[in-house]
């Protein structure tokens, strides 16, 4: 509803004044549309990648120490003489845990942090769209957390002598991508239930890390389980990705796979669309509720 | 008219989820305000903490729905076309502390800047000149995190006024700062709105010298009620015509109260405040002349006049005689409420 006609147009021109006015003497240009959506996206991105470089505390947080849990089950598995493929399997998942990680806490639960630091107000009330800056923070947490699995696999597979035979570069590509863009529109989704939550946003996350652990196959193939277990595990993005890119990339692996290959990567496609489309409806909705319910800056109300 | 900021009958109201043992209640955080703030005003909103400030100012930026009424910022209704709104505004709120501590000045800034769609070009001209503006611009390649609050909040005042917004709104914008640092805050925002004829901003606080230093119109509010609204000198006028008296006497000790002051002919407000070692008494009078039945009750009950000042009326004593006490007192009873 307007209340009569806008003094605000864009073409308003207003003098130059002692450096506190815009440098071309007027109103500022602002982009709008895709070009903002792109702007906040690569902007949103830019404290990941850049504080990746600054901190480097994670080579050894993120790195060595999830390669602990990977040389136990590595240990296991020489113990009982499993095939040597589970080693480089236990290396791969231990590799995609940071995802899942990066997922959980980077993604789904850090519009919570971002409220307690009092940037989600900021984002809400700016002019791009929330799910821009969802979008910086998948691609940011994409870049360091890739970094993070690629020396995790580095390491493993020399530390444990893995041995890989690549079937197919270009079906491991995609099946990466789109198991990564499943993994995050599914983050994206979530994290649009911590626009409501408050501090019990931690124990939820801490309550999905582990099944998913479990679930997911992390350390062994899913194929151990029943159809059926396998089957509603495979709704987590990562258990298909993690299943197919093992038989892609080990000898053995197309016999302890769940599902054939193109049939793992049509179901990542369909899962990436559901997941992006619920995320943007939800989060839209979301936003509306905590709006009205005066949850975005107050946590105690 | 075309407004730069318009509520009719805005209220709001939060309902407060009840713990194991207590029941969920509401609390009524603002009530039937209207206010008309044309583009160009520096407009105050002045109150004691929990007054229903910031709860507005969210309102009108989009965060918080209202309970029932409307508001419009410039032009657009906040509630239906948030979308249209939100290019043309801007906020700082004191003692924020957004953005990332691992980024730079520079670089949260200029993350900022692309939220609202501004060229890298334009956006790294205007941090720049407004570091320089603000006397920050040798800690430009500081890292945030390693910033004092008085200059962090610098900082978000670059990251308000550097998206050139129609309408701005400073929410305590020099809490926490040093004297200092607060009044070059205060002189930057008053050059901005002189320098910028068209833009209009919004400022709370509960600094009475803020509002009348730096707005052209405020509106008192409390319990969430705007109780009066004009410039600060015709707030003041209006109690021109009455006597401002203010008293340092020995410690009362329960002897006297403000209400039997109040209770004298000619006292139109009595506020008692004991203080270390005297007690204070502020008197707003319908005539000089009831001086005297205040000192004669003074002294029969023994109670020494320590000092005696005659003041022009301030801001204070607006809010003193719109609310009946001071605004100290009314936040020491907020927070004894709360507790």
């Amino acid at each position: 509803m307007r209340v009569s006609n806008n003094p605000y147009s864009p073409s308003q021109v207003l003098p130059h004044h002692d450096g506190i006015q815009p440098s071309d003497g007027g109103h500022l240009h602002k982009n709008s549309g895709w070009r903002l959506y792109l702007q906040t996206v690569i902007a949103r991105s830019y404290p990941r990648v850049v504080g990746q470089m600054r901190d480097v505390s994670w080579m050894f947080f993120d790195t060595l120490l999830p390669l602990l849990s990977v040389c136990t089950y590595v240990f296991v598995y020489r113990a009982i003489h499993a095939p040597e493929d589970y080693i480089g399997f236990v290396v791969v998942g231990g590799a995609m845990i940071a995802f899942w990680m990066n997922v959980l806490w980077g993604m789904s639960s850090q519009l919570y942090w971002e409220k307690e630091q009092g940037n989600l107000a900021l984002y809400i009330m700016s002019p791009s769209s929330l799910m821009a800056m969802l979008l910086g923070m998948a691609l940011g947490g994409l870049f360091s957390t890739s970094l993070r699995a690629l020396m995790i696999i580095v390491l493993g597979s020399l530390f444990f002598n893995v041995q890989y035979a690549i079937a197919s570069f270009s079906q491991l590509f995609a099946v990466f991508i789109l198991a990564m863009v499943a993994l995050y529109g599914l983050g994206m989704m979530t994290s649009s239930l911590y626009l409501l939550l408050s501090r019990e946003a931690w124990h939820i996350s801490n309550l999905a890390q582990e099944p998913v652990y479990l679930f997911s196959g992390f350390y062994f193939p899913i194929k151990n389980f029943s159809f059926w277990i396998s089957a509603v595990a495979s709704l987590i993005p990562l258990t298909m990705g993690l299943d197919a890119m093992r038989q892609l990339v080990f000898k053995t692996g197309p016999t302890l796979g769940f599902v054939s290959v193109p049939i793992e990567i049509i179901v990542l496609c369909v899962l990436s669309v559901v997941f992006l489309i619920a995320a943007r409806f939800m989060l839209a909705y979301m936003e509306k509720l905590a709006i009205r319910e005066g949850r975005l800056t107050e946590n105690r109300r | 008219m075309d407004f730069a900021i318009r509520t009719e009958k805005l209220s709001r109201t939060y309902k407060i989820r009840g713990g194991k043992k207590s029941e969920p209640r509401s609390l009524v955080a603002l009530t039937d305000v209207n206010l008309e703030i044309q583009p160009g005003e520096l407009f105050g909103l002045l109150g004691p903490n929990g007054a229903g400030k910031t709860t507005l100012i969210k309102i009108l930026t989009t965060l918080l729905a209202p309970s029932t009424g409307h508001a419009w910022v410039a032009g657009y209704d906040v509630v239906d076309e948030p979308e249209k709104v939100r290019p043309r505004i801007n906020m700082v709120s004191g003692g924020e502390a957004s953005g990332y501590g691992l980024l730079t000045v520079r670089e949260n800034l200029w993350m900022f800047s692309q939220f609202y769609g501004l060229s890298s070009s334009v956006a790294n001209q205007n941090i720049k000149r407004l570091l320089e503006v603000v006397g920050l611009s040798d800690r430009t390649n500081t890292r945030s995190s390693d910033l004092s609050t008085g200059l962090r909040q610098k900082m978000n005042i670059v990251r308000g006024f550097m998206t050139d917004p129609d309408v701005l709104f400073l929410d305590e914008p020099t809490l926490g700062l040093d004297v200092g640092a607060s009044r070059e805050v205060r002189h930057f925002i008053r050059s901005w709105v002189d320098n910028n004829p068209t833009r209009t901003l919004m400022l709370t606080t509960h600094y009475m010298v803020e509002a009348d230093e730096l707005c052209d119109r405020v509106a008192i509010i409390n319990q969430g009620r705007v109780l009066a609204c004009d410039s600060p000198s015709n707030l003041k006028r209006n109690l021109q015509q009455e006597a401002i008296f203010h008293l340092e006497v020995s410690p009362f000790n329960g002897s006297l109260t403000s209400e039997r002051f109040e209770a004298l002919p000619g006292v139109c407000k009595a506020v008692h405040q004991p203080q270390d070692g005297f007690d204070l008494l502020d008197l707003i009078l319908d005539e000089e002349q009831a001086l005297t039945g205040v000192v004669n009750t003074l002294n029969s009950a023994n109670i020494r006049l320590l000092n005696l000042q005659k003041n022009e009326p301030t801001l204070e004593d607006v809010f003193v005689k719109l609310v009946g006490q001071s605004m100290e007192q009314v936040e020491q009873k907020g927070d004894a409420g709360e507790q």
